[in-house]
């Protein structure tokens, strides 16, 4: 059941992935992104972790991606005419990255031993304790964020505040 | 493979989800009887005792219709925007608990569809999804009506989804759980214990209510579809089933928005008083009346829609983030006050 569940997840998420970076209109793209971001949350609850992937959808798929879609819609932009031209930069560095990956995806693969789903200990991954693990061993890595987050927000305040000439 | 857990889940999704949508059939002649009513007129009431078959002949009537899709329209999209909005509406009230459990075969069966730790959670996140459905069918329609309330829909439901979630926050602080069920069974006894008497009383109930009217897109929030302005928004292009499909959405989105607040504020499937009664009586007596207070909060948006005027869109902003917003953080700082004090909650 698991296995049939990871791979139909694992299909959705690389086919909407190659829609994300191939088609050439915007607002499909960013469907595709969605659609990807939701199916991530499937493989996050097939691990237990209900409570994360709760919040991917909520977070990512329901307020990011809609905002980001809001975006596109309201510049209207249209498809495009002709695809992008790969600058010397990118024709150097995406081979290096590409082959980087697939060193990192090979190891993993290499070492992982084949297994079934490990059972999740009993309130894993729940609410109480992402927010007790939140909240007592990553208490500073967490308010750290919460500063970035706040920083972010002022600096869109203020951007938003500039006048025009 | 539990086969007979599974089957008795299926049972439950067929019956709660037929009686959703009998339950859309009637609110769409209880809306149009009641509009008729406060505005001095008949209403439908030719179809039937009442008018009361009105909404099969409507139907049927949906069913017949030609099914348009614009020759400019992004096709795929257009075609999956009404099933995505019906499929979300109706996957969010899943978390729903409708009543306490019952015996079948020799095992509980607990009354609802969804029994999970974050079931409040996932009633959000498919109310989030639904989103979607109103954007992409304003957007895939290519009609500046439609994508103009696609667009506002979108910016609508994600400045009220802030209160919303905020008001929500402080009840789960109270209740110190996100599971629907527990919250319920929390609220056990007579009517003072329910959580709108909790913490600070009314108040997050109240703000619930007011982002729930703008999260489902009624008056006096529906800009989406604000026909004097914008024909019919988003579905200005639908026809036939697809159109009834956006209807049926909308209306299973509000049953879902105040059965939510009826299960985090009301007491749920509580009576609100003891009764000397057990087993399935008391439960029988309990979905009633779970549909008793959905039926009175289903008429209070009825109400509400043919009482108060639409608001302008930059009113509806500035509700939503200069006034809803900061009273609902105060809210859930004061409940989170109280909850560290120890008063008035429902631990």
């Amino acid at each position: 059941m698991d296995r049939v569940a990871l791979f139909v997840l694992s299909v959705l998420v690389i086919a909407s992935a190659i829609v994300v970076i191939r088609h050439k209109n915007p607002v499909v793209s960013a469907i595709g992104l969605a659609f990807n971001l939701v199916a991530i949350a499937g493989f996050y609850m097939l691990l237990g972790a209900q409570f994360v992937g709760l919040l991917q959808i909520i977070v990512y798929a329901g307020a990011i991606m809609v905002l980001i879609l809001f975006v596109i819609m309201l510049l209207n932009l249209r498809e495009e005419a002709l695809p992008h031209p790969a600058g010397t930069f990118q024709r150097v560095l995406a081979p290096l990255a590409t082959l980087a990956f697939t060193g990192v995806i090979g190891r993993a693969l290499w070492t992982a031993s084949p297994s079934t789903f490990p059972a999740a200990a009993a309130g894993y991954g729940t609410a109480d304790s992402v927010g007790k693990a939140l909240f007592t061993n990553y208490f500073y890595p967490f308010e750290a964020i919460s500063l970035l987050l706040l920083v972010a927000m002022v600096g869109a305040v203020l951007l938003s505040k500039r006048r025009l000439p | 493979m539990d086969w007979l857990g599974i089957a008795i889940s299926l049972v439950k999704i067929v019956v709660v989800f037929s009686a959703l949508m009998g339950g859309v059939s009637v609110m769409t002649w209880v809306e149009r009887r009641v509009s008729a009513i406060i505005q001095y007129r008949w209403g439908p009431n030719r179809v039937g005792p009442w008018g009361l078959l009105q909404p099969i002949a409507d139907g049927i009537k949906f069913i017949q219709k030609e099914d348009i899709v614009p020759a400019s329209a992004h096709k795929p999209f257009y075609i999956a925007a009404p099933a995505l909005a019906v499929a979300t509406a109706l996957s969010a009230f899943s978390v729903i608990p409708f009543g306490s459990e019952i015996q079948v075969f020799g095992r509980t069966v607990k009354l609802v569809i969804l029994d999970m730790d974050g079931g409040i959670l996932w009633g959000f996140a498919a109310t989030a999804l639904g989103v979607y459905a109103l954007v992409l069918a304003g957007w895939a329609s290519r009609n500046k009506f439609s994508l103009i309330g696609g667009l506002r829909s979108s910016a609508q439901m994600i400045s009220y989804e802030l209160p919303l979630a905020l008001s929500i926050a402080s009840v789960v602080l109270m209740a110190g759980t996100l599971r629907p069920t527990e919250i319920v069974a929390q609220q056990a006894g007579w009517f003072f214990h329910w959580n709108i008497f909790k913490g600070v009383p009314l108040l997050g109930f109240i703000l619930f209510t007011v982002a729930g009217y703008a999260e489902t897109n009624r008056v006096p929030f529906d800009l989406p579809e604000a026909e004097g302005e914008l024909v019919a928004g988003y579905h200005t292009e639908y026809s036939g089933m697809r159109f009834a499909a956006f209807f049926m959405a909308e209306y299973v989105n509000m049953m879902t928005s105040s059965a939510l607040g009826i299960t985090l504020w009301l007491g749920g499937w509580q009576l609100g008083f003891p009764v000397p009664l057990t087993g399935v009586p008391l439960v029988i007596l309990q979905v009633l009346a779970f549909v008793g207070k959905l039926a009175f909060f289903q008429f209070l948006f009825v109400w509400i829609r043919w009482t108060l005027p639409r608001f302008r869109y930059d009113q509806l902003m500035d509700l939503g983030w200069k006034g809803l917003l900061p009273v609902s953080l105060a809210n859930l700082a004061l409940n989170g006050l109280l909850v560290a004090l120890g008063l008035n909650v429902a631990r």
